[in-house]
């Protein structure tokens, strides 16, 4: 099976405002990639590019306005939510731990009901073998988790014992969204790290949504760069981050602040003010701050072009 | 060299809990020198729990129960005069902040009113701390101000909810800005925002201190962002102060295992080769381990660390560092 997951031509438009003014956004615009076995995908950009909504759709709590989504090759049509897609071996991790965990409640209770839920085990002692080796398998000891309330734990630890829940039903995919993006930057690694050992070990593929470049070039085979709604520049990570090709990837790669006071920012940047003005743009949506804009910029929308392994979404492209 | 313009001396701030009839301590900043000087860019780094919001409040002499100041002292240089902080009366201290030393705490979105337009807290801000200017003299003085700093007027006319987390945190920057403060004092002023919009921060304060020629104090675990800006930094770790250098020292050079993994735990562009975290967890400041508080993840632990916190070595002007593997020079 070449294709874990697909993704193709995914649209998700929302209505806001009131009955007199409603404004519609295009929070994911035709979007369309795949996810491999045992790998690791990086869907990168910064708030409001849709990357959580897309997440949000492949795992069935969001509808899609049109679109189709296929998981190991048995497709299914935009307009029947798929919630069987956890039983079959899709899991997801978020981005804050202690709001994934009741703090009224141990930690244990959820993996033993999801032992149940799932009919995973047979027996108590069976149930406790299994939670033990997939906690094992993050980091974390039996005793140092048993019995405990989220509160004991540190946001690292706990998101480590998330994942480690999300592995008691062996998933072939897990969807993390922002899974680091409360944890530390010197923290970051042992749980990316988990990603690479888990793919190396069982197999597995992980969604990695996140704004944190410097973790997706580290940990991510390939990568998808999206920007208010589209995918503008997709392919290996060693070629997407070192050699960007869209000037809004190099704008994110440039900003990333490395730990090297030799490698300062030399170059100020303006900021766009109002986020939505950007959304309703005509023609490429970047155009409003893009150092390299051309007229035909603002009034079409540029096609998707290959440039070696390569898909960029920019006039300066084209053939 | 230039001037000090905030030193603290063996500064020890506790919080003193009461939990189901047992007192508990929670030594947050355990006997911290410091001395940061005028027109520098000063960082504080470290991981959550490491006790460098309670230096801040020190700092800006906002100790309130249960946090108690159990020893040390904590002393600004105004008008040419060192002031001892911690002897000053509520009202001396009320006006030190904000024209002296002013402080963006963490998740600044709490400091804009939300009932009122971005104009309005400003109007407030003014004419609670510049006698004579009311009204519409003090929305000129804040749009000149904006304007100046490279932000939109128009974000005046809007309501914080209309601003996104980026342009609120500019905005509250800004105003701490406002009243040419000769100290600004900043809580982890980027964590949590995008990465591009993090820069804008950066930019906003480094703008700041380059026009006002003050100092900023700026806290952040991120060693990216303090590469970025700070002149000098300080890592701090279980209430204490372990290396402290320039820029340069501090990554260059760095002495301290734990400044060390600091560094080496960031993923870097070019580079995917394996990278680890420091193992283990910051311990719990109600509960330190004896010696020197690092020495349960320390890979180069001694036996002399389980039992003795190492001094302070100075391995040039500009770079002191606490380890039992460092010498004297």
């Amino acid at each position: 099976m070449e294709r874990l997951v697909e993704v193709e031509h995914l649209t998700k438009i929302f209505s806001l405002g009131s009955v007199l003014s409603r404004v519609r956004i295009t929070a994911v615009d035709d979007v369309s990639f795949y996810i491999r076995p045992a790998e690791i995908f990086a869907l990168a950009g910064e708030s409001g590019c849709g990357k959580t909504t897309t997440a949000r759709m492949i795992l069935g709590f969001e509808e899609p306005t049109s679109g189709t989504i296929v998981y190991k090759g048995k497709r299914d049509e935009a307009s029947k939510p798929k919630k069987v897609w956890l039983t079959e071996g899709v899991q997801a991790i978020f981005q804050d731990p202690f709001a994934t965990f009741n703090p009224l409640r141990r930690v244990d209770r959820y993996f033993f009901e999801t032992v149940q839920n799932y009919g995973l085990a047979k027996s108590r002692e069976e149930a406790v073998r299994l939670i033990e080796e997939k906690l094992n398998a993050v980091g974390i000891s039996y005793a140092e988790f048993s019995g405990k309330y989220p509160s004991e734990f540190s946001g690292g630890q706990l998101q480590r014992v998330s994942i480690a829940r999300a592995l008691l039903t062996n998933p072939t995919l897990l969807i993390a969204d922002e899974p680091v993006s409360m944890v530390d930057a010197s923290l970051r690694m042992s749980i990316v790290n988990l990603f690479k050992k888990l793919k190396e070990e069982s197999g597995l593929s992980v969604l990695y949504i996140t704004h944190d470049l410097a973790t997706a070039y580290y940990v991510s085979d390939r990568i998808a760069i999206m920007f208010r709604g589209n995918i503008v520049e997709m392919g290996p990570v060693e070629q997407v981050l070192m050699t960007p090709k869209h000037p809004y990837t190099r704008l994110l790669r440039e900003s990333v602040p490395e730990a090297d006071p030799k490698k300062r920012w030399k170059e100020p940047i303006t900021l766009f003010e109002l986020e939505h003005e950007e959304y309703l743009r005509r023609g490429c949506r970047f155009a409003g701050r893009c150092p390299e804009v051309m007229e035909v910029c603002r009034s079409q929308i540029p096609e998707d072009i290959y440039v070696d392994d390569v898909l960029v979404k920019c006039h300066k492209y084209a053939r | 060299m230039n001037e000090t313009i905030l030193r603290t001396e063996q500064l020890k701030a506790f919080y003193v809990l009461d939990v189901f009839g047992t007192q508990k301590v929670v030594k947050a900043v355990n006997e911290v020198d410091l001395n940061i000087k005028e027109n520098e860019v000063y960082g504080i780094a470290g991981e959550s729990g490491c006790g460098k919001t309670t230096l801040l409040k020190a700092l800006v002499a906002a100790i309130e129960p249960p946090l108690r100041l159990i020893g040390g002292k904590v002393y600004y240089r105004v008008n040419g005069r060192e002031l001892d902080v911690t002897a000053l009366s509520a009202e001396d201290k009320r006006r030190l902040r904000l024209e002296y030393i002013s402080y963006v705490p963490q998740g600044s979105m709490s400091v804009l009113n939300p009932v009122l337009k971005v104009k309005g807290t400003y109007r407030d801000f003014i004419a609670s701390h510049v006698s004579g200017r009311i009204g519409e003299e003090a929305i000129e003085i804040a749009r000149e101000h904006l304007a100046g700093l490279g932000l939109p007027p128009k974000i005046l006319d809007a309501y914080p909810h209309q601003l996104s987390g980026g342009m609120r945190q500019r905005v509250t920057i800004a105003l701490a800005a406002l009243l040419k403060p000769r100290i600004i004092v900043a809580d982890e002023p980027t964590t949590a925002l995008d990465v591009v919009v993090q820069r804008g921060v950066v930019q906003l304060l480094k703008d700041i201190q380059q026009r006002l020629g003050n100092t900023i104090i700026l806290v952040t675990h991120d060693m990216g962002v303090q590469a970025n800006i700070a002149d000098r930094v300080a890592i701090m770790y279980a209430g204490k102060i372990v290396e402290e250098a320039t820029t340069e020292e501090i990554f260059g050079n760095p002495r301290h295992p734990y400044t060390r993994y600091l560094i080496d735990s960031l993923p870097r562009f070019g580079d995917k080769t394996m990278r680890e975290s420091v193992p283990g967890s910051p311990p719990s400041l109600m509960d330190l381990p004896s010696g020197c508080p690092f020495h349960p993840r320390c890979p180069y632990k001694m036996d002399v660390c389980t039992r003795q916190m190492p001094g302070f070595v100075r391995l040039s002007t500009q770079h002191t560092v606490a380890c039992w593997l460092v010498g004297e020079r």
